[in-house]
């Protein structure tokens, strides 16, 4: 691993004015369905007479992101490089390091083709794109075990409500009603669902997005504040750490819920279940009509070299044509960034987030809403508020306007 | 010094002039390492900076989020509780040990690689250890419920309120062998002569340890000291591994705040503020010490 990372880096360097269109790409995808997935991407760039030389960072987002940033910021830049689009590249753009995409963009109308428009403007900075959006992942759902309630004697609950009725007779079976990994972000998660799902897709885009600290104090919040009450007398007991153990709950029947992202499926996937017999998806907790536009995109730093930076323009449109969006997202599980691709390939659950998509309410991620600095504190809070049973809502409530305030 | 003005050169700059060359790129490193790079560190922690470095001034605003912060203020608790724990348990333990080795037992090396064993590990895989250990589906509490004890409860990992304990453990079963063969070496330097006045006067071997013994092996304390202390203050990958700061934030370390501050949240004024802090106290604890030890020394 941390062999071809140095190649890559050399080879970025040698690659000068002899074979000029290798650029190395850094990312964080290195779990099965993701290296999959971000090998579409490579195989359809080297095709366009370039070579893509892989550079993935084992880890997760939190580990990779330092290692891409300190590259960058000590001016040894790669070809390009992931970031989730919204809040975390914007000061390296503000400080002059990643260049313009505007001249491709406007040139290709990314404008007209990519839908939801908001995920483009994530990627605009005083009018200029900085990034190519590459795909689409809903952190707003609710995954359930059919198991589980069958186990129950009870059926698979329509909304987030059923779940909470039936949670004492979970409990009695011996299941765990809703299971919460312990990492702060997955804690993050429920709040932000139940503000969209509780509250509605307006009051989420006051509170977390324009950061109104009325709306928070408002009734809409002070019911989102009662469900994560409820949601913490729900996940007591729960003790595993990744999300994936947390979905391996609901896969084997062990635990009736779990709220997490679209990413989830892939566990599904490789557990070989069907959606709809095996597990339930519910967006926005079953409660209305609504994704988040959390995602990834690529960004490409400022080098000198004209062949690297013809590359990048290359690897830009390659990231972005219909033909890899449709093969990338298929992999992923994530949903392509234009409205104009055809995914009969996809799932249930994802067909389900594509319709939601195109017809429904959609609203900001945290990603996007908050900065990098908001968003840790905001899931700070979460965790503690989780596993800390006498702290109460006002708590929570107070420590989330304390964050939205100093972020606005 | 005596010598040195029985000799009565006139430039005592000059003396030793070899030995003074020779020490200058280290002397620079550490002026410009240790003493800029900590002066850069104190100035930027008074900016607003984000991602990147920025001179824009914030007056105490960092600290004040700082002390306010939960996270930072369970930090420093957890901090607090596993010095002294490491502290006291890892010099009890270490030496008691070292003096059963003492006793010029059998198979003392393989007794001395078992103890010390654990020290060879890093902490990263140390800290993955005891969470497999300390597991309660498949640990200590799962085989002695196993045994037949089927109300046996021991889950530190999961409750925050014993959490550091766990890590405790982790880092006492890796670091004490290392405390035991540094006394260990201490009390093989003890002249035997000591020993022989001793038993002529009837002193039993206990208080022999601990009243003649352990005042002659001040040095050998004072070491492990040291390196102990710079261990528990720099404490972070042990936490990473064995329990990533949680339940929730209960085992939250400074370190941990530092590094989620500068490189997760994107602040890395907030981060310099906090290693700021640490390295306040630090000095709080060392500069009296090194006065005493060293300063009084000197003039006396």
């Amino acid at each position: 691993m941390k062999a071809s990372f140095l190649i890559g880096a050399t080879v970025t360097c040698l690659a000068g004015g002899v074979q000029a269109t290798e650029i190395e790409v850094t990312h964080w995808w290195t779990s099965g369905g993701e290296a999959a997935a971000v090998a579409e991407f490579a195989k359809a760039f080297d095709a366009s007479g370039n070579k893509w030389v892989d550079g993935a960072i084992a880890g997760s987002g939190g580990v990779a992101r330092p290692v891409m940033i300190s590259r960058i910021t000590g001016r040894d830049p790669m070809g390009a490089t992931q970031f989730n689009h919204g809040q975390q590249a914007q000061e390296l753009v503000e400080a002059g390091l990643m260049r313009s995409l505007e001249e491709v963009a406007q040139a290709d109308g990314w404008r007209d083709v990519v839908h939801p428009a908001s995920i483009l403007k994530s990627c605009e900075i005083d009018g200029q794109i900085y990034c190519v959006p590459v795909n689409i992942h809903s952190q707003l759902w609710l995954w359930l075990s059919n198991a589980a309630f069958e186990k129950a004697g009870l059926p698979v609950p329509k909304d987030w409500n059923e779940l909470v009725a039936a949670a004492p007779k979970l409990r009695e079976a011996g299941i765990q009603p809703l299971v919460i990994g312990q990492q702060p972000w997955q804690a993050g998660l429920v709040l932000q669902n139940l503000i969209a799902a509780v509250a509605g897709p307006e009051i989420y885009g006051k509170v977390l997005s324009e950061k109104n600290l009325e709306a928070v104090d408002g009734p809409e919040m002070a019911k989102v504040f009662e469900a994560l009450q409820t949601a913490r007398e729900l996940s007591t007991g729960s003790n595993v750490q990744e999300w994936n153990q947390a979905t391996a709950m609901i896969i084997n029947g062990t635990a009736g819920g779990q709220i997490m992202g679209d990413w989830a499926q892939g566990e599904f996937a490789i557990a070989e279940q069907v959606a709809g017999k095996d597990y339930t998806c519910l967006p926005a907790l079953g409660m209305g009509e609504i994704v988040s536009t959390g995602g990834d995109a690529f960004y490409f730093p400022k080098v000198d070299d004209p062949a690297i930076t013809k590359a990048q323009e290359d690897l830009a449109r390659v990231m972005i044509s219909p033909e890899a969006q449709v093969a990338f997202n298929l992999k992923k599980g994530s949903m392509p960034v234009r409205g104009d691709v055809n995914l009969d390939a996809a799932n249930d659950c994802m067909r389900k987030g594509l319709d939601v998509l195109a017809n429904g309410a959609i609203v900001e991620a945290q990603d996007q809403a908050l900065s990098a600095d908001a968003s840790t504190q905001f899931n700070d809070l979460m965790i503690q508020f989780f596993n800390q049973p006498d702290m109460t809502t006002e708590d929570a409530k107070a420590g989330l306007k304390d964050i939205l305030e100093f972020d606005s | 010094m005596a010598k040195s003005r029985a000799s009565g050169r006139p430039f005592r700059l000059f003396r030793n002039i070899n030995a003074k060359l020779a020490a200058i790129p280290m002397i620079l490193t550490a002026m410009v390492v240790f003493v800029g790079f900590s002066a850069w560190t104190i100035t930027y922690s008074f900016t607003r900076s984000r991602l990147l470095p920025k001179l824009d001034f914030v007056g105490l605003g960092q600290y004040e989020r700082l002390w306010a912060s939960d996270k930072w203020l369970i930090s420093i608790q957890n901090l607090v509780i596993f010095g002294i724990c490491m502290l006291v348990l890892s010099f009890v333990i270490g030496f008691l040990l070292a003096c059963l080795l003492d006793q010029k037992i059998r198979f003392e090396g393989v007794f001395r690689t078992i103890l010390l064993y654990p020290f060879a590990l890093s902490f990263v895989v140390t800290g993955l250890v005891w969470q497999w250990i300390l597991n309660p589906d498949f640990g200590i509490q799962s085989i002695i419920r196993g045994m037949g004890w089927q109300s046996f409860t021991f889950d530190p990992l999961n409750d925050g309120r014993i959490v550091i304990f766990g890590v405790v453990i982790a880092a006492l079963w890796q670091g004490t062998g290392f405390v035991m063969v540094l006394m260990l070496a201490g009390l093989r330097g003890i002249d035997d002569e000591i020993w022989k006045a001793s038993r002529v006067d009837g002193v039993p071997a206990w208080k022999t340890y601990l009243f003649v013994v352990v005042p002659m092996l001040r040095p050998v304390f004072v070491t492990t000291l040291v390196i102990v202390t710079a261990g528990i203050v720099k404490v972070y990958d042990l936490v990473v591994a064995q329990t990533g700061g949680g339940p929730g934030i209960a085992s939250e370390v400074p370190a941990k705040y530092v590094y989620d501050q500068m490189f997760l949240n994107q602040n890395l004024g907030q981060g310099f503020a906090a290693s700021t802090m640490m390295l306040l106290t630090v000095a709080i604890i060392i500069i009296p010490w090194a006065y005493l030890e060293f300063g009084g020394r000197r003039r006396g």
